[in-house]
């Protein structure tokens, strides 16, 4: 009922900047845009001479204050495929150690003039934070419980690749939810494209508000085409916290297994897995496991992520015609 | 129980205002002749005797506000908030009252802390200040502060606020000893196991945006819990900062029980729901945090039916360095005083929510009867408490800098109709 974007909360001046924040602000149009691009890269990553020089000249700075080991790695591999300089720096190690804030991290390496800043942070809002006070293009890869957009984008890219459609589709996100921004993400996606999502998991750990079917019963993954294994975050869960009564019990009750699977139903997962624990090795190991695919489609989705924020739009021709003469 | 620096009684002659009392029952175009900060006269003409001469056609002169829920920050956060600039503050809001409360560093919770701060008070308050004490020693929820010599060196009532009593037992002692010393008891009802963690209302905009919850239930219960032990011991209790419609339902029961309890409500969760923080603006951060709609309209019902008797800010000052950070990060609370009067006109008032008479009682009269201090009023004999209010002009919050020395407000760049032209605190014209 109340504005509350306020003066020194608005963007710096000059046209709006092109962000991934969140994947509430796209629309089903960035959505195919960007799977199309990636799609386009992808095809170009089969060629012998794999890096193009689209986004030469160009800074990409990695700003993670979580641990990772898929997004770091692919949002700097997909920089240095379009031939853009990167610059990753960690939260160890670096005088955030020293107590520097979030602003002021973000000011000094502002100061750089990087033209892409990817930011992991505990915290919700913080790549907001950063797109205020710095002229970068801001790329969420994770913010706290909150969103994950590219890791959306890349499971549809995933989902699309392997079952060769979104639309119509249902697919049962199993696990710990209310800790998960891959969940939050991708029921804003599959809302986009169409997919239908039931939630799956033990009630504390199931935020009843969320608009999606919610439930206890792990039956009623039968339905799925589709099995979103989501990690039990161990480091989220404080000791005394009773979310379970125990993992070993998790396991019994929500486990993935090949027992519970239906012939043709896909299982995916964002990774790291803890494997035994949310997802039996065989049901990882399987063949209708999408879980490697994930991965490989991480790369192209990040290169048309910051491709697409850099540029506004798909992938010219003049951009292709370029990357064969490189 | 209140304290203001010297400052020389006004002599005024305030004419041409709609002079709107509700608890005096006058609303009339009235004259009002104020002697060396004494209402003197009040009627259709009176005589200017030499005095200045307030031209106030147009205008609405009403007995000013009482804000019984106030952070100082003084002792330990001068930087955020000192008696000399929250005063300030308040005399620009309309205030002539305000309660500050214990919760700085060190904690208000002995006679020689309470008494710098009288001290202070006399020294540098703009307006008349008066200040709680502790519950329990340094708020630890352990040993219970020395009521009696708190209350003798100036306590208005006793709270432990930032914090909840979070134990039941020691409530009890505290309802029980604080009968002694005729104090009310001011209670910030928290579950903490209940809401641990949390951040914002636990509810689908929570859900969505990844937030930890801080459920209404955290509230509602530790209401139920005091309002039952007051019952039993018949202690007096005041419920701060109401949030849920639970908590609204157990007040309005325990009052109908015959409890002596009473309960405020602040500007925020009256106006906002936690739709706000969508924002992920800090400065929507506070607690107990914004609920859903039918805890707005909850706690709007209980403000129209008399059950909450008193608008609280809740004004609690932060470094701007401190909110400029994730919304987790920030620290709770926001500031109020100089936006209250104008932002619950303008989204109550204006849209016909609720009566201009019953905000200004809930402003003002509500709050002195809670806390057992004289009633600004309109009348002839009594001090100059009086705020001089254009509902017609607007503004835009921010656009003059505030007189808080912080400014997280959730109002920043909002226009609000409502200017307070002019305050009489203790008799002198203390904002103009």
């Amino acid at each position: 009922m109340i504005r509350l974007v306020t003066d020194d909360l608005r963007p710096p001046e000059g046209p709006p900047k092109r962000h991934l924040l969140s994947v509430a602000d796209l629309t089903r149009d960035d959505v195919e845009r960007l799977l199309g691009t990636a799609h386009t890269f992808e095809t170009s990553l089969e060629r012998h001479v794999k890096k193009l020089p689209t986004l030469k000249g160009h800074l990409v700075v990695n700003l993670f204050y979580e641990s990772s080991t898929r997004t770091s790695s692919s949002f700097e591999l997909a920089a240095k495929r379009l031939s853009a300089d990167t610059l990753t720096v960690k939260s160890t190690g670096s005088s955030v150690d020293k107590g520097e804030s979030l602003k002021d991290t973000a000011l000094t390496l502002g100061a750089y003039d990087p033209d892409v800043i990817v930011i992991r942070h505990p915290q919700i809002g913080a790549p907001q934070l950063v797109a205020r006070v710095t002229d970068a293009h801001v790329v969420n890869a994770g913010d706290g419980k909150h969103q994950h957009p590219t890791q959306a984008l890349l499971d549809l890219y995933t989902i699309r690749k392997e079952v060769g459609r979104l639309d119509g589709l249902h697919v049962a996100i199993v696990g710990d939810v209310l800790h998960s921004r891959v969940a939050r993400s991708l029921l804003q996606a599959f809302a986009l494209v169409g997919i239908r999502a039931t939630l799956v998991g033990p009630p504390a750990l199931l935020p009843r508000e969320l608009p999606a079917e919610t439930t206890v019963e792990i039956e009623a993954i039968r339905d799925a085409d589709v099995v979103y294994v989501l990690r039990m975050q161990n480091e989220r869960m404080e000791p005394g916290a009773n979310f379970v009564p125990s993992l070993r019990e998790y396991t019994a009750r929500w486990g993935i297994t090949p027992e519970r699977l239906q012939p043709g139903q896909r299982v995916m997962h964002p990774g790291p897995m803890n494997r035994g624990v949310e997802i039996d090795p065989r049901v990882a190991d399987s063949p209708d496991s999408l879980i490697t695919s994930q991965v490989r489609s991480g790369l192209v989705v990040r290169m048309a992520v910051l491709y697409d924020v850099l540029t506004g739009g798909p992938v010219g021709v003049q951009a292709l015609a370029a990357a064969e003469v490189a | 129980m209140l304290w203001q620096k010297e400052l020389h009684g006004a002599n005024l002659v305030i004419r041409g205002a709609r002079v709107l009392d509700p608890a005096e029952g006058i609303d009339a175009r009235l004259e009002v002749r104020i002697d060396s900060g004494t209402i003197a006269d009040v009627a259709e003409r009176v005589d200017a005797n030499e005095h200045r001469i307030v031209e106030a056609d147009g205008l609405v002169l009403a007995p000013a506000f009482v804000d019984p829920h106030v952070h100082l920050r003084t002792p330990g956060r001068e930087d955020e908030e000192t008696v000399a600039s929250g005063t300030a503050a308040a005399a620009a809001g309309g205030y002539c009252a305000i309660l500050a409360m214990p919760n700085t560093d060190p904690v208000v919770d002995s006679a020689a802390t309470l008494g710098a701060l009288v001290e202070a008070a006399r020294r540098e308050a703009e307006v008349p200040v008066g200040f709680l004490a502790a519950i329990t020693r340094g708020q630890r929820g352990e040993e219970l502060t020395e009521m009696g010599e708190l209350a003798e060196t100036g306590a208005v009532a006793f709270s432990d606020d930032g914090l909840p009593v979070a134990s039941a037992g020691l409530m009890r002692r505290a309802l029980q000893y604080a009968s002694t010393t005729d104090r009310p008891l001011a209670l910030h009802c928290e579950e903490p196991t209940l809401s641990h963690g949390g951040h914002v209302h636990e509810g689908r905009v929570a859900a969505e945006l990844g937030f930890a919850g801080y459920p209404s239930v955290a509230e509602s219960v530790a209401v139920e819990r005091d309002l039952a032990l007051a019952g039993y011991e018949s202690g007096r209790v005041h419920v701060l900062h109401l949030s849920a419609a639970e908590s609204v339902g157990a007040l309005r029961r325990a009052r109908e029980a015959g409890v002596a309890a009473s309960g405020e409500a602040t500007p925020h969760h009256l106006v906002l729901t936690d739709d706000a923080v969508r924002s992920l603006d800090p400065n929507v951060k506070m607690n107990p945090p914004l609920r859903a709609e039918q805890d707005r309209l909850a706690l709007l019902e209980a403000v129209r039916d008399g059950t909450i008797e008193a608008i609280a800010t809740d004004h609690a000052p932060h470094a701007t360095h401190e909110k400029e950070v994730p919304f987790e990060a920030a620290p709770f609370g926001v500031t109020g005083l100089e936006t209250a009067f104008a932002v619950l006109y303008t989204h109550l008032v204006e849209p016909g929510v609720l009566t201009l008479e019953t905000l200004l009682e809930r402003m003002s009269a509500g709050p002195a009867r809670i806390f057992g201090l004289d009633r600004p009023q309109i009348s002839a004999g009594t001090p100059a408490n009086l705020v001089l209010l254009d509902l017609a002009r607007e503004w835009t919050v921010g656009e003059r800098p505030f007189r808080s020395r912080s400014d997280n407000s959730w109002l920043l760049g909002s226009k609000l109709k409502g200017v307070v032209r002019m305050t009489l605190a203790g008799g002198g014209v203390v904002h103009e």
